[in-house]
């Protein structure tokens, strides 16, 4: 790629050394924490699954007695306690399961032989490792069998209905239609939750819950199409939030493709709190990076929160924060979506330009990265024509800077959940452009110092200044005086900081320790 | 009395554009159907000018109707908070200062499992939308967003905790009715802890009007392309009604 905007590469070099300073503290504190949601995604992985007659699930269950039993016991990780329940019971999972769900608490076994618990475990462990990489070579071997014929960007639409089965023929439409992408939006407020529902569900808000049978339903149906399409469809689902790590553990298992999964966005626009985030966040993308799984970064939140055009250098900021964090958790730039958004004000003169400098540039700097361009959503009005036309540069932008993962604009955006009919003139309007402006780019250059070229430069040196301004103040601090997003979040306020956990001297997390090891994770 | 119908390019044409969507395959047969649909809404002529096929057994239509339906313009009442124009942010200061004398509180909230901060973010944040500034930048203002999911529980000990003037309450998501729903729960709560003449209380939302609002037991609701300014003005001249 031949850069069209001469950023200097030094410079682009400091931001990322300062992205490296700014979350190297944070990263000590994540190695020596654990969190409710942690310990509930490795039993998860270890087969604790189904749910209590009244709802609550077997992870959440066998969490809470540990911790009921004795506050501190968590500390030495809650695995110990399912796999040593394991062997005593003589049992398989799902008995073990059944029995916890009507009652049976794990603490009430002593502690038997540690290496036997650490032999059962490992077992089971390279049992469900095993599972996702099998997963990962389907998909991979899909993505090489139907190769060329997704679109680029991939086109990304989402489903919101509530009902999963509902949801199902909305998503298959999608894709017949030509998406590439199938997102399912999750109910209002499940973020919230500090536990994953569990079943097929046919109530939700504005969206369905993620639930592992419900990826699984949805899964199923999405391959259906693929094979008569000849044309695989990636599922996305949102791992941010609570329970990042059991709703990343679920989506290793039944093969999603894409996960939202940003390592601040919990803190800044859902009042959780910042230590559990970032505990979090890692286990997450640790298994997100083990399955493949792109994950989507949430950066357009900055925009639609704030204005788009002052407020641009927080979304590079961001960028260079969640890659920095990604790596730490073993990701390649292949898996890490940088999110952006074409956010700013149709009235502003020159704002398309101002648009793609900001995109180009994200391109330059995140060459590898398959990054995701929301469209226009803050300034979409019931003027359903306007909303038509802001797409229509949304999409001329997103195909001439090469973006990865493209979030189609909807011309009802801001008035109901997509229509059938809604997402076909999206696709259609993506499609008209994307191919009648497919070689365009490559034609151009822009001039040295003219208005797109100077926005990189100046949107970059602001961005600088405030990766500055975090690193002198430190993230935690930072986060608290509200830098980012102009929130302010007490360290220990927000939602979920009872579930932290202080790691033990003998914390035990044998997929953590495998998951380490298999992503060469040396710290 | 005065006779309207919609224009298309002469006086009483009464052109109509539609466009939607048919559970059948597109084809000849899915165009016929479209277009006797249309008539059967009473048009008195209908042209499908366009379809496709969106999936195996969806379609969808553009058509053009014509209608003879008229309504008199003289007789209709507009569902707005108040006929007047709005104060702008420099004269709804002036206007606390001269009639007030003190600061006017004000806390908002997006309430119950809404995640949708657009609205109240529109409204209260210091930058506004569209060029117009939120309250947060109103000097003789004192505005608390609390952002999005909030209980109406919370919504309220706050603004007893700031001793506010009025409270906003604001709702995105409409899907099953959860907006009637959340709305119905915070006057309900106001009126089981008597507290309900305490606040002015304003509703807001895409999908709110004012006479929802005011059936809901609100004093005021405002929907889509209300501003601060809107917001502001009523509250203030509410307060110096109520002194």
């Amino acid at each position: 790629m031949k850069s069209k905007l001469n950023l200097p590469a030094d410079r682009v070099a400091y931001a990322r050394q300062l992205a490296e300073r700014i979350t190297a503290p944070v990263q000590d504190f994540i190695d020596g924490h654990s969190s409710v949601t942690v310990e509930r995604a490795t039993l998860r992985l270890a087969g604790a699954d189904g749910a209590s007659p009244d709802g609550v699930p077997v992870a959440n269950l066998v969490v809470d007695r540990i911790r009921a039993a004795d506050p501190a016991a968590l500390e030495d990780g809650a695995t110990l306690r399912y796999v040593n329940a394991l062997l005593k019971t003589g049992g398989n999972e799902r008995a073990l399961n059944d029995r916890i769900a009507a009652g049976f608490d794990v603490t009430s076994l002593p502690l038997g032989d540690r290496a036997a618990i650490e032999a059962k475990a490992d077992e089971i462990v390279a049992g469900t490792l095993a599972r996702i990489k099998r997963n990962r070579e389907f998909r991979e071997g899909k993505l090489e069998q139907w190769k060329g014929r997704n679109n680029s960007p991939l086109l990304y639409l989402i489903v919101a209905t509530g009902n999963i089965y509902e949801d199902v023929k909305q998503a298959a439409a999608a894709a017949e239609q030509g998406a590439d992408v199938i997102a399912v939006i999750r109910t209002t407020a499940q973020s919230l939750l500090d536990y994953v529902p569990y079943g097929a569900t046919t109530e939700g808000f504005g969206g369905t819950y993620a639930t592992q049978e419900n990826f699984r339903i949805m899964r199923a149906a999405l391959d259906e199409v693929a094979e008569k399409q000849q044309r695989y469809i990636r599922l996305t689902n949102y791992a941010s939030g609570l329970c990042m790590p059991e709703i990343a553990a679920m989506g290793a298992v039944e093969r999603l493709d894409m996960m939202l999964n940003d390592s601040m966005y919990g803190i800044l626009f859902r009042d959780i709190n910042m230590y559990r985030t970032f505990v979090d966040q890692m286990f997450s993308r640790m298994l997100n990076s083990y399955a493949g799984v792109i994950i989507n970064t949430g950066e357009d939140n900055y925009l639609t929160t704030s204005d788009a055009f002052e407020k641009a250098y927080t979304v590079l900021a961001s960028q260079l924060l969640n890659e920095r964090f990604g790596f730490r958790a073993g990701m390649p730039s292949e898996l890490l979506g940088l999110g952006h958004a074409f956010e700013m004000d149709p009235s502003r003169k020159n704002g398309f330009m101002y648009e793609l400098a900001e995109a180009q540039m994200a391109r330059e700097i995140f060459p590898d990265c398959p990054l995701k361009y929301m469209p226009p959503t803050k300034h979409m009005s019931g003027d359903i024509f306007k909303g038509t036309e802001m797409n229509t540069l949304f999409n001329f932008v997103s195909k001439a800077t090469n973006q990865g993962i493209h979030l189609l604009g909807m011309l009802t955006e801001a008035i109901h959940t997509p229509f059938m009919m809604d997402r076909y003139l999206a696709v259609d309007n993506a499609r008209y452009v994307m191919n009648y402006i497919d070689g365009f780019y490559d034609d151009v250059e822009f001039k040295k110092d003219g208005i797109v070229v100077s926005r990189a430069h100046q949107v970059l040196g602001e961005t600088i200044e405030f990766l500055e301004l975090v690193e002198r103040t430190g993230m935690f601090d930072a986060i608290e005086q509200g830098l980012f997003a102009e929130m302010k979040r007490p360290k220990d306020g927000g939602k979920g900081f009872e579930g932290l956990v202080k790691k033990g001297p003998a914390y035990y997390n044998p997929f953590e320790k495998a998951l380490k090891r298999e992503l060469g994770i040396v710290r | 009395m005065k006779v309207v119908r919609p224009y298309g390019d002469t006086m009483d044409d009464g052109k109509v554009q539609l466009s939607f969507t048919l559970p059948v395959p597109d084809g000849a047969k899915g165009r016929e159907a479209a277009r006797k649909l249309v008539l059967s809404w009473g048009f008195k002529d209908c042209e499908v000018v366009h379809s496709a096929p969106l999936a195996a057994e969806f379609s969808f239509y553009v058509a053009y109707g014509k209608t003879e339906s008229s309504i008199d313009y003289d007789s209709v009442v507009a569902d707005e908070a108040s006929a007047d124009a709005s104060m702008n942010m420099d004269e709804v200061n002036e206007y606390i200062r001269r009639n007030l004398g003190r600061k006017v509180v004000v806390v908002g909230a997006c309430t119950g499992f809404d995640a949708h901060t657009v609205g109240i973010d529109a409204i209260m944040n210091m930058k506004g939308y569209n060029h117009h500034f939120g309250l947060e930048r109103y000097p003789e203002m004192e505005a608390y967003n609390l952002g999005a999911q909030v209980p109406n529980e919370k919504l309220i000990d706050y603004a007893l905790k700031v001793n506010a003037d009025a409270i906003l309450v604001s709702q995105v998501v409409t899907q099953k009715d959860t907006h009637i729903h959340n709305m119905t729960e915070f006057i309900e709560l106001l009126e089981a802890k008597g507290l309900r003449d305490r606040f002015i209380c304003v509703a807001g939302g895409p999908r709110i009007g004012n006479k929802l609002a005011v059936e809901l037991g609100f004093d005021v609701g405002f929907g889509r392309g209300a501003y601060a300014d809107d917001v502001a003005t009523f509250i203030v001249k509410k307060l110096a009604e109520k002194n």
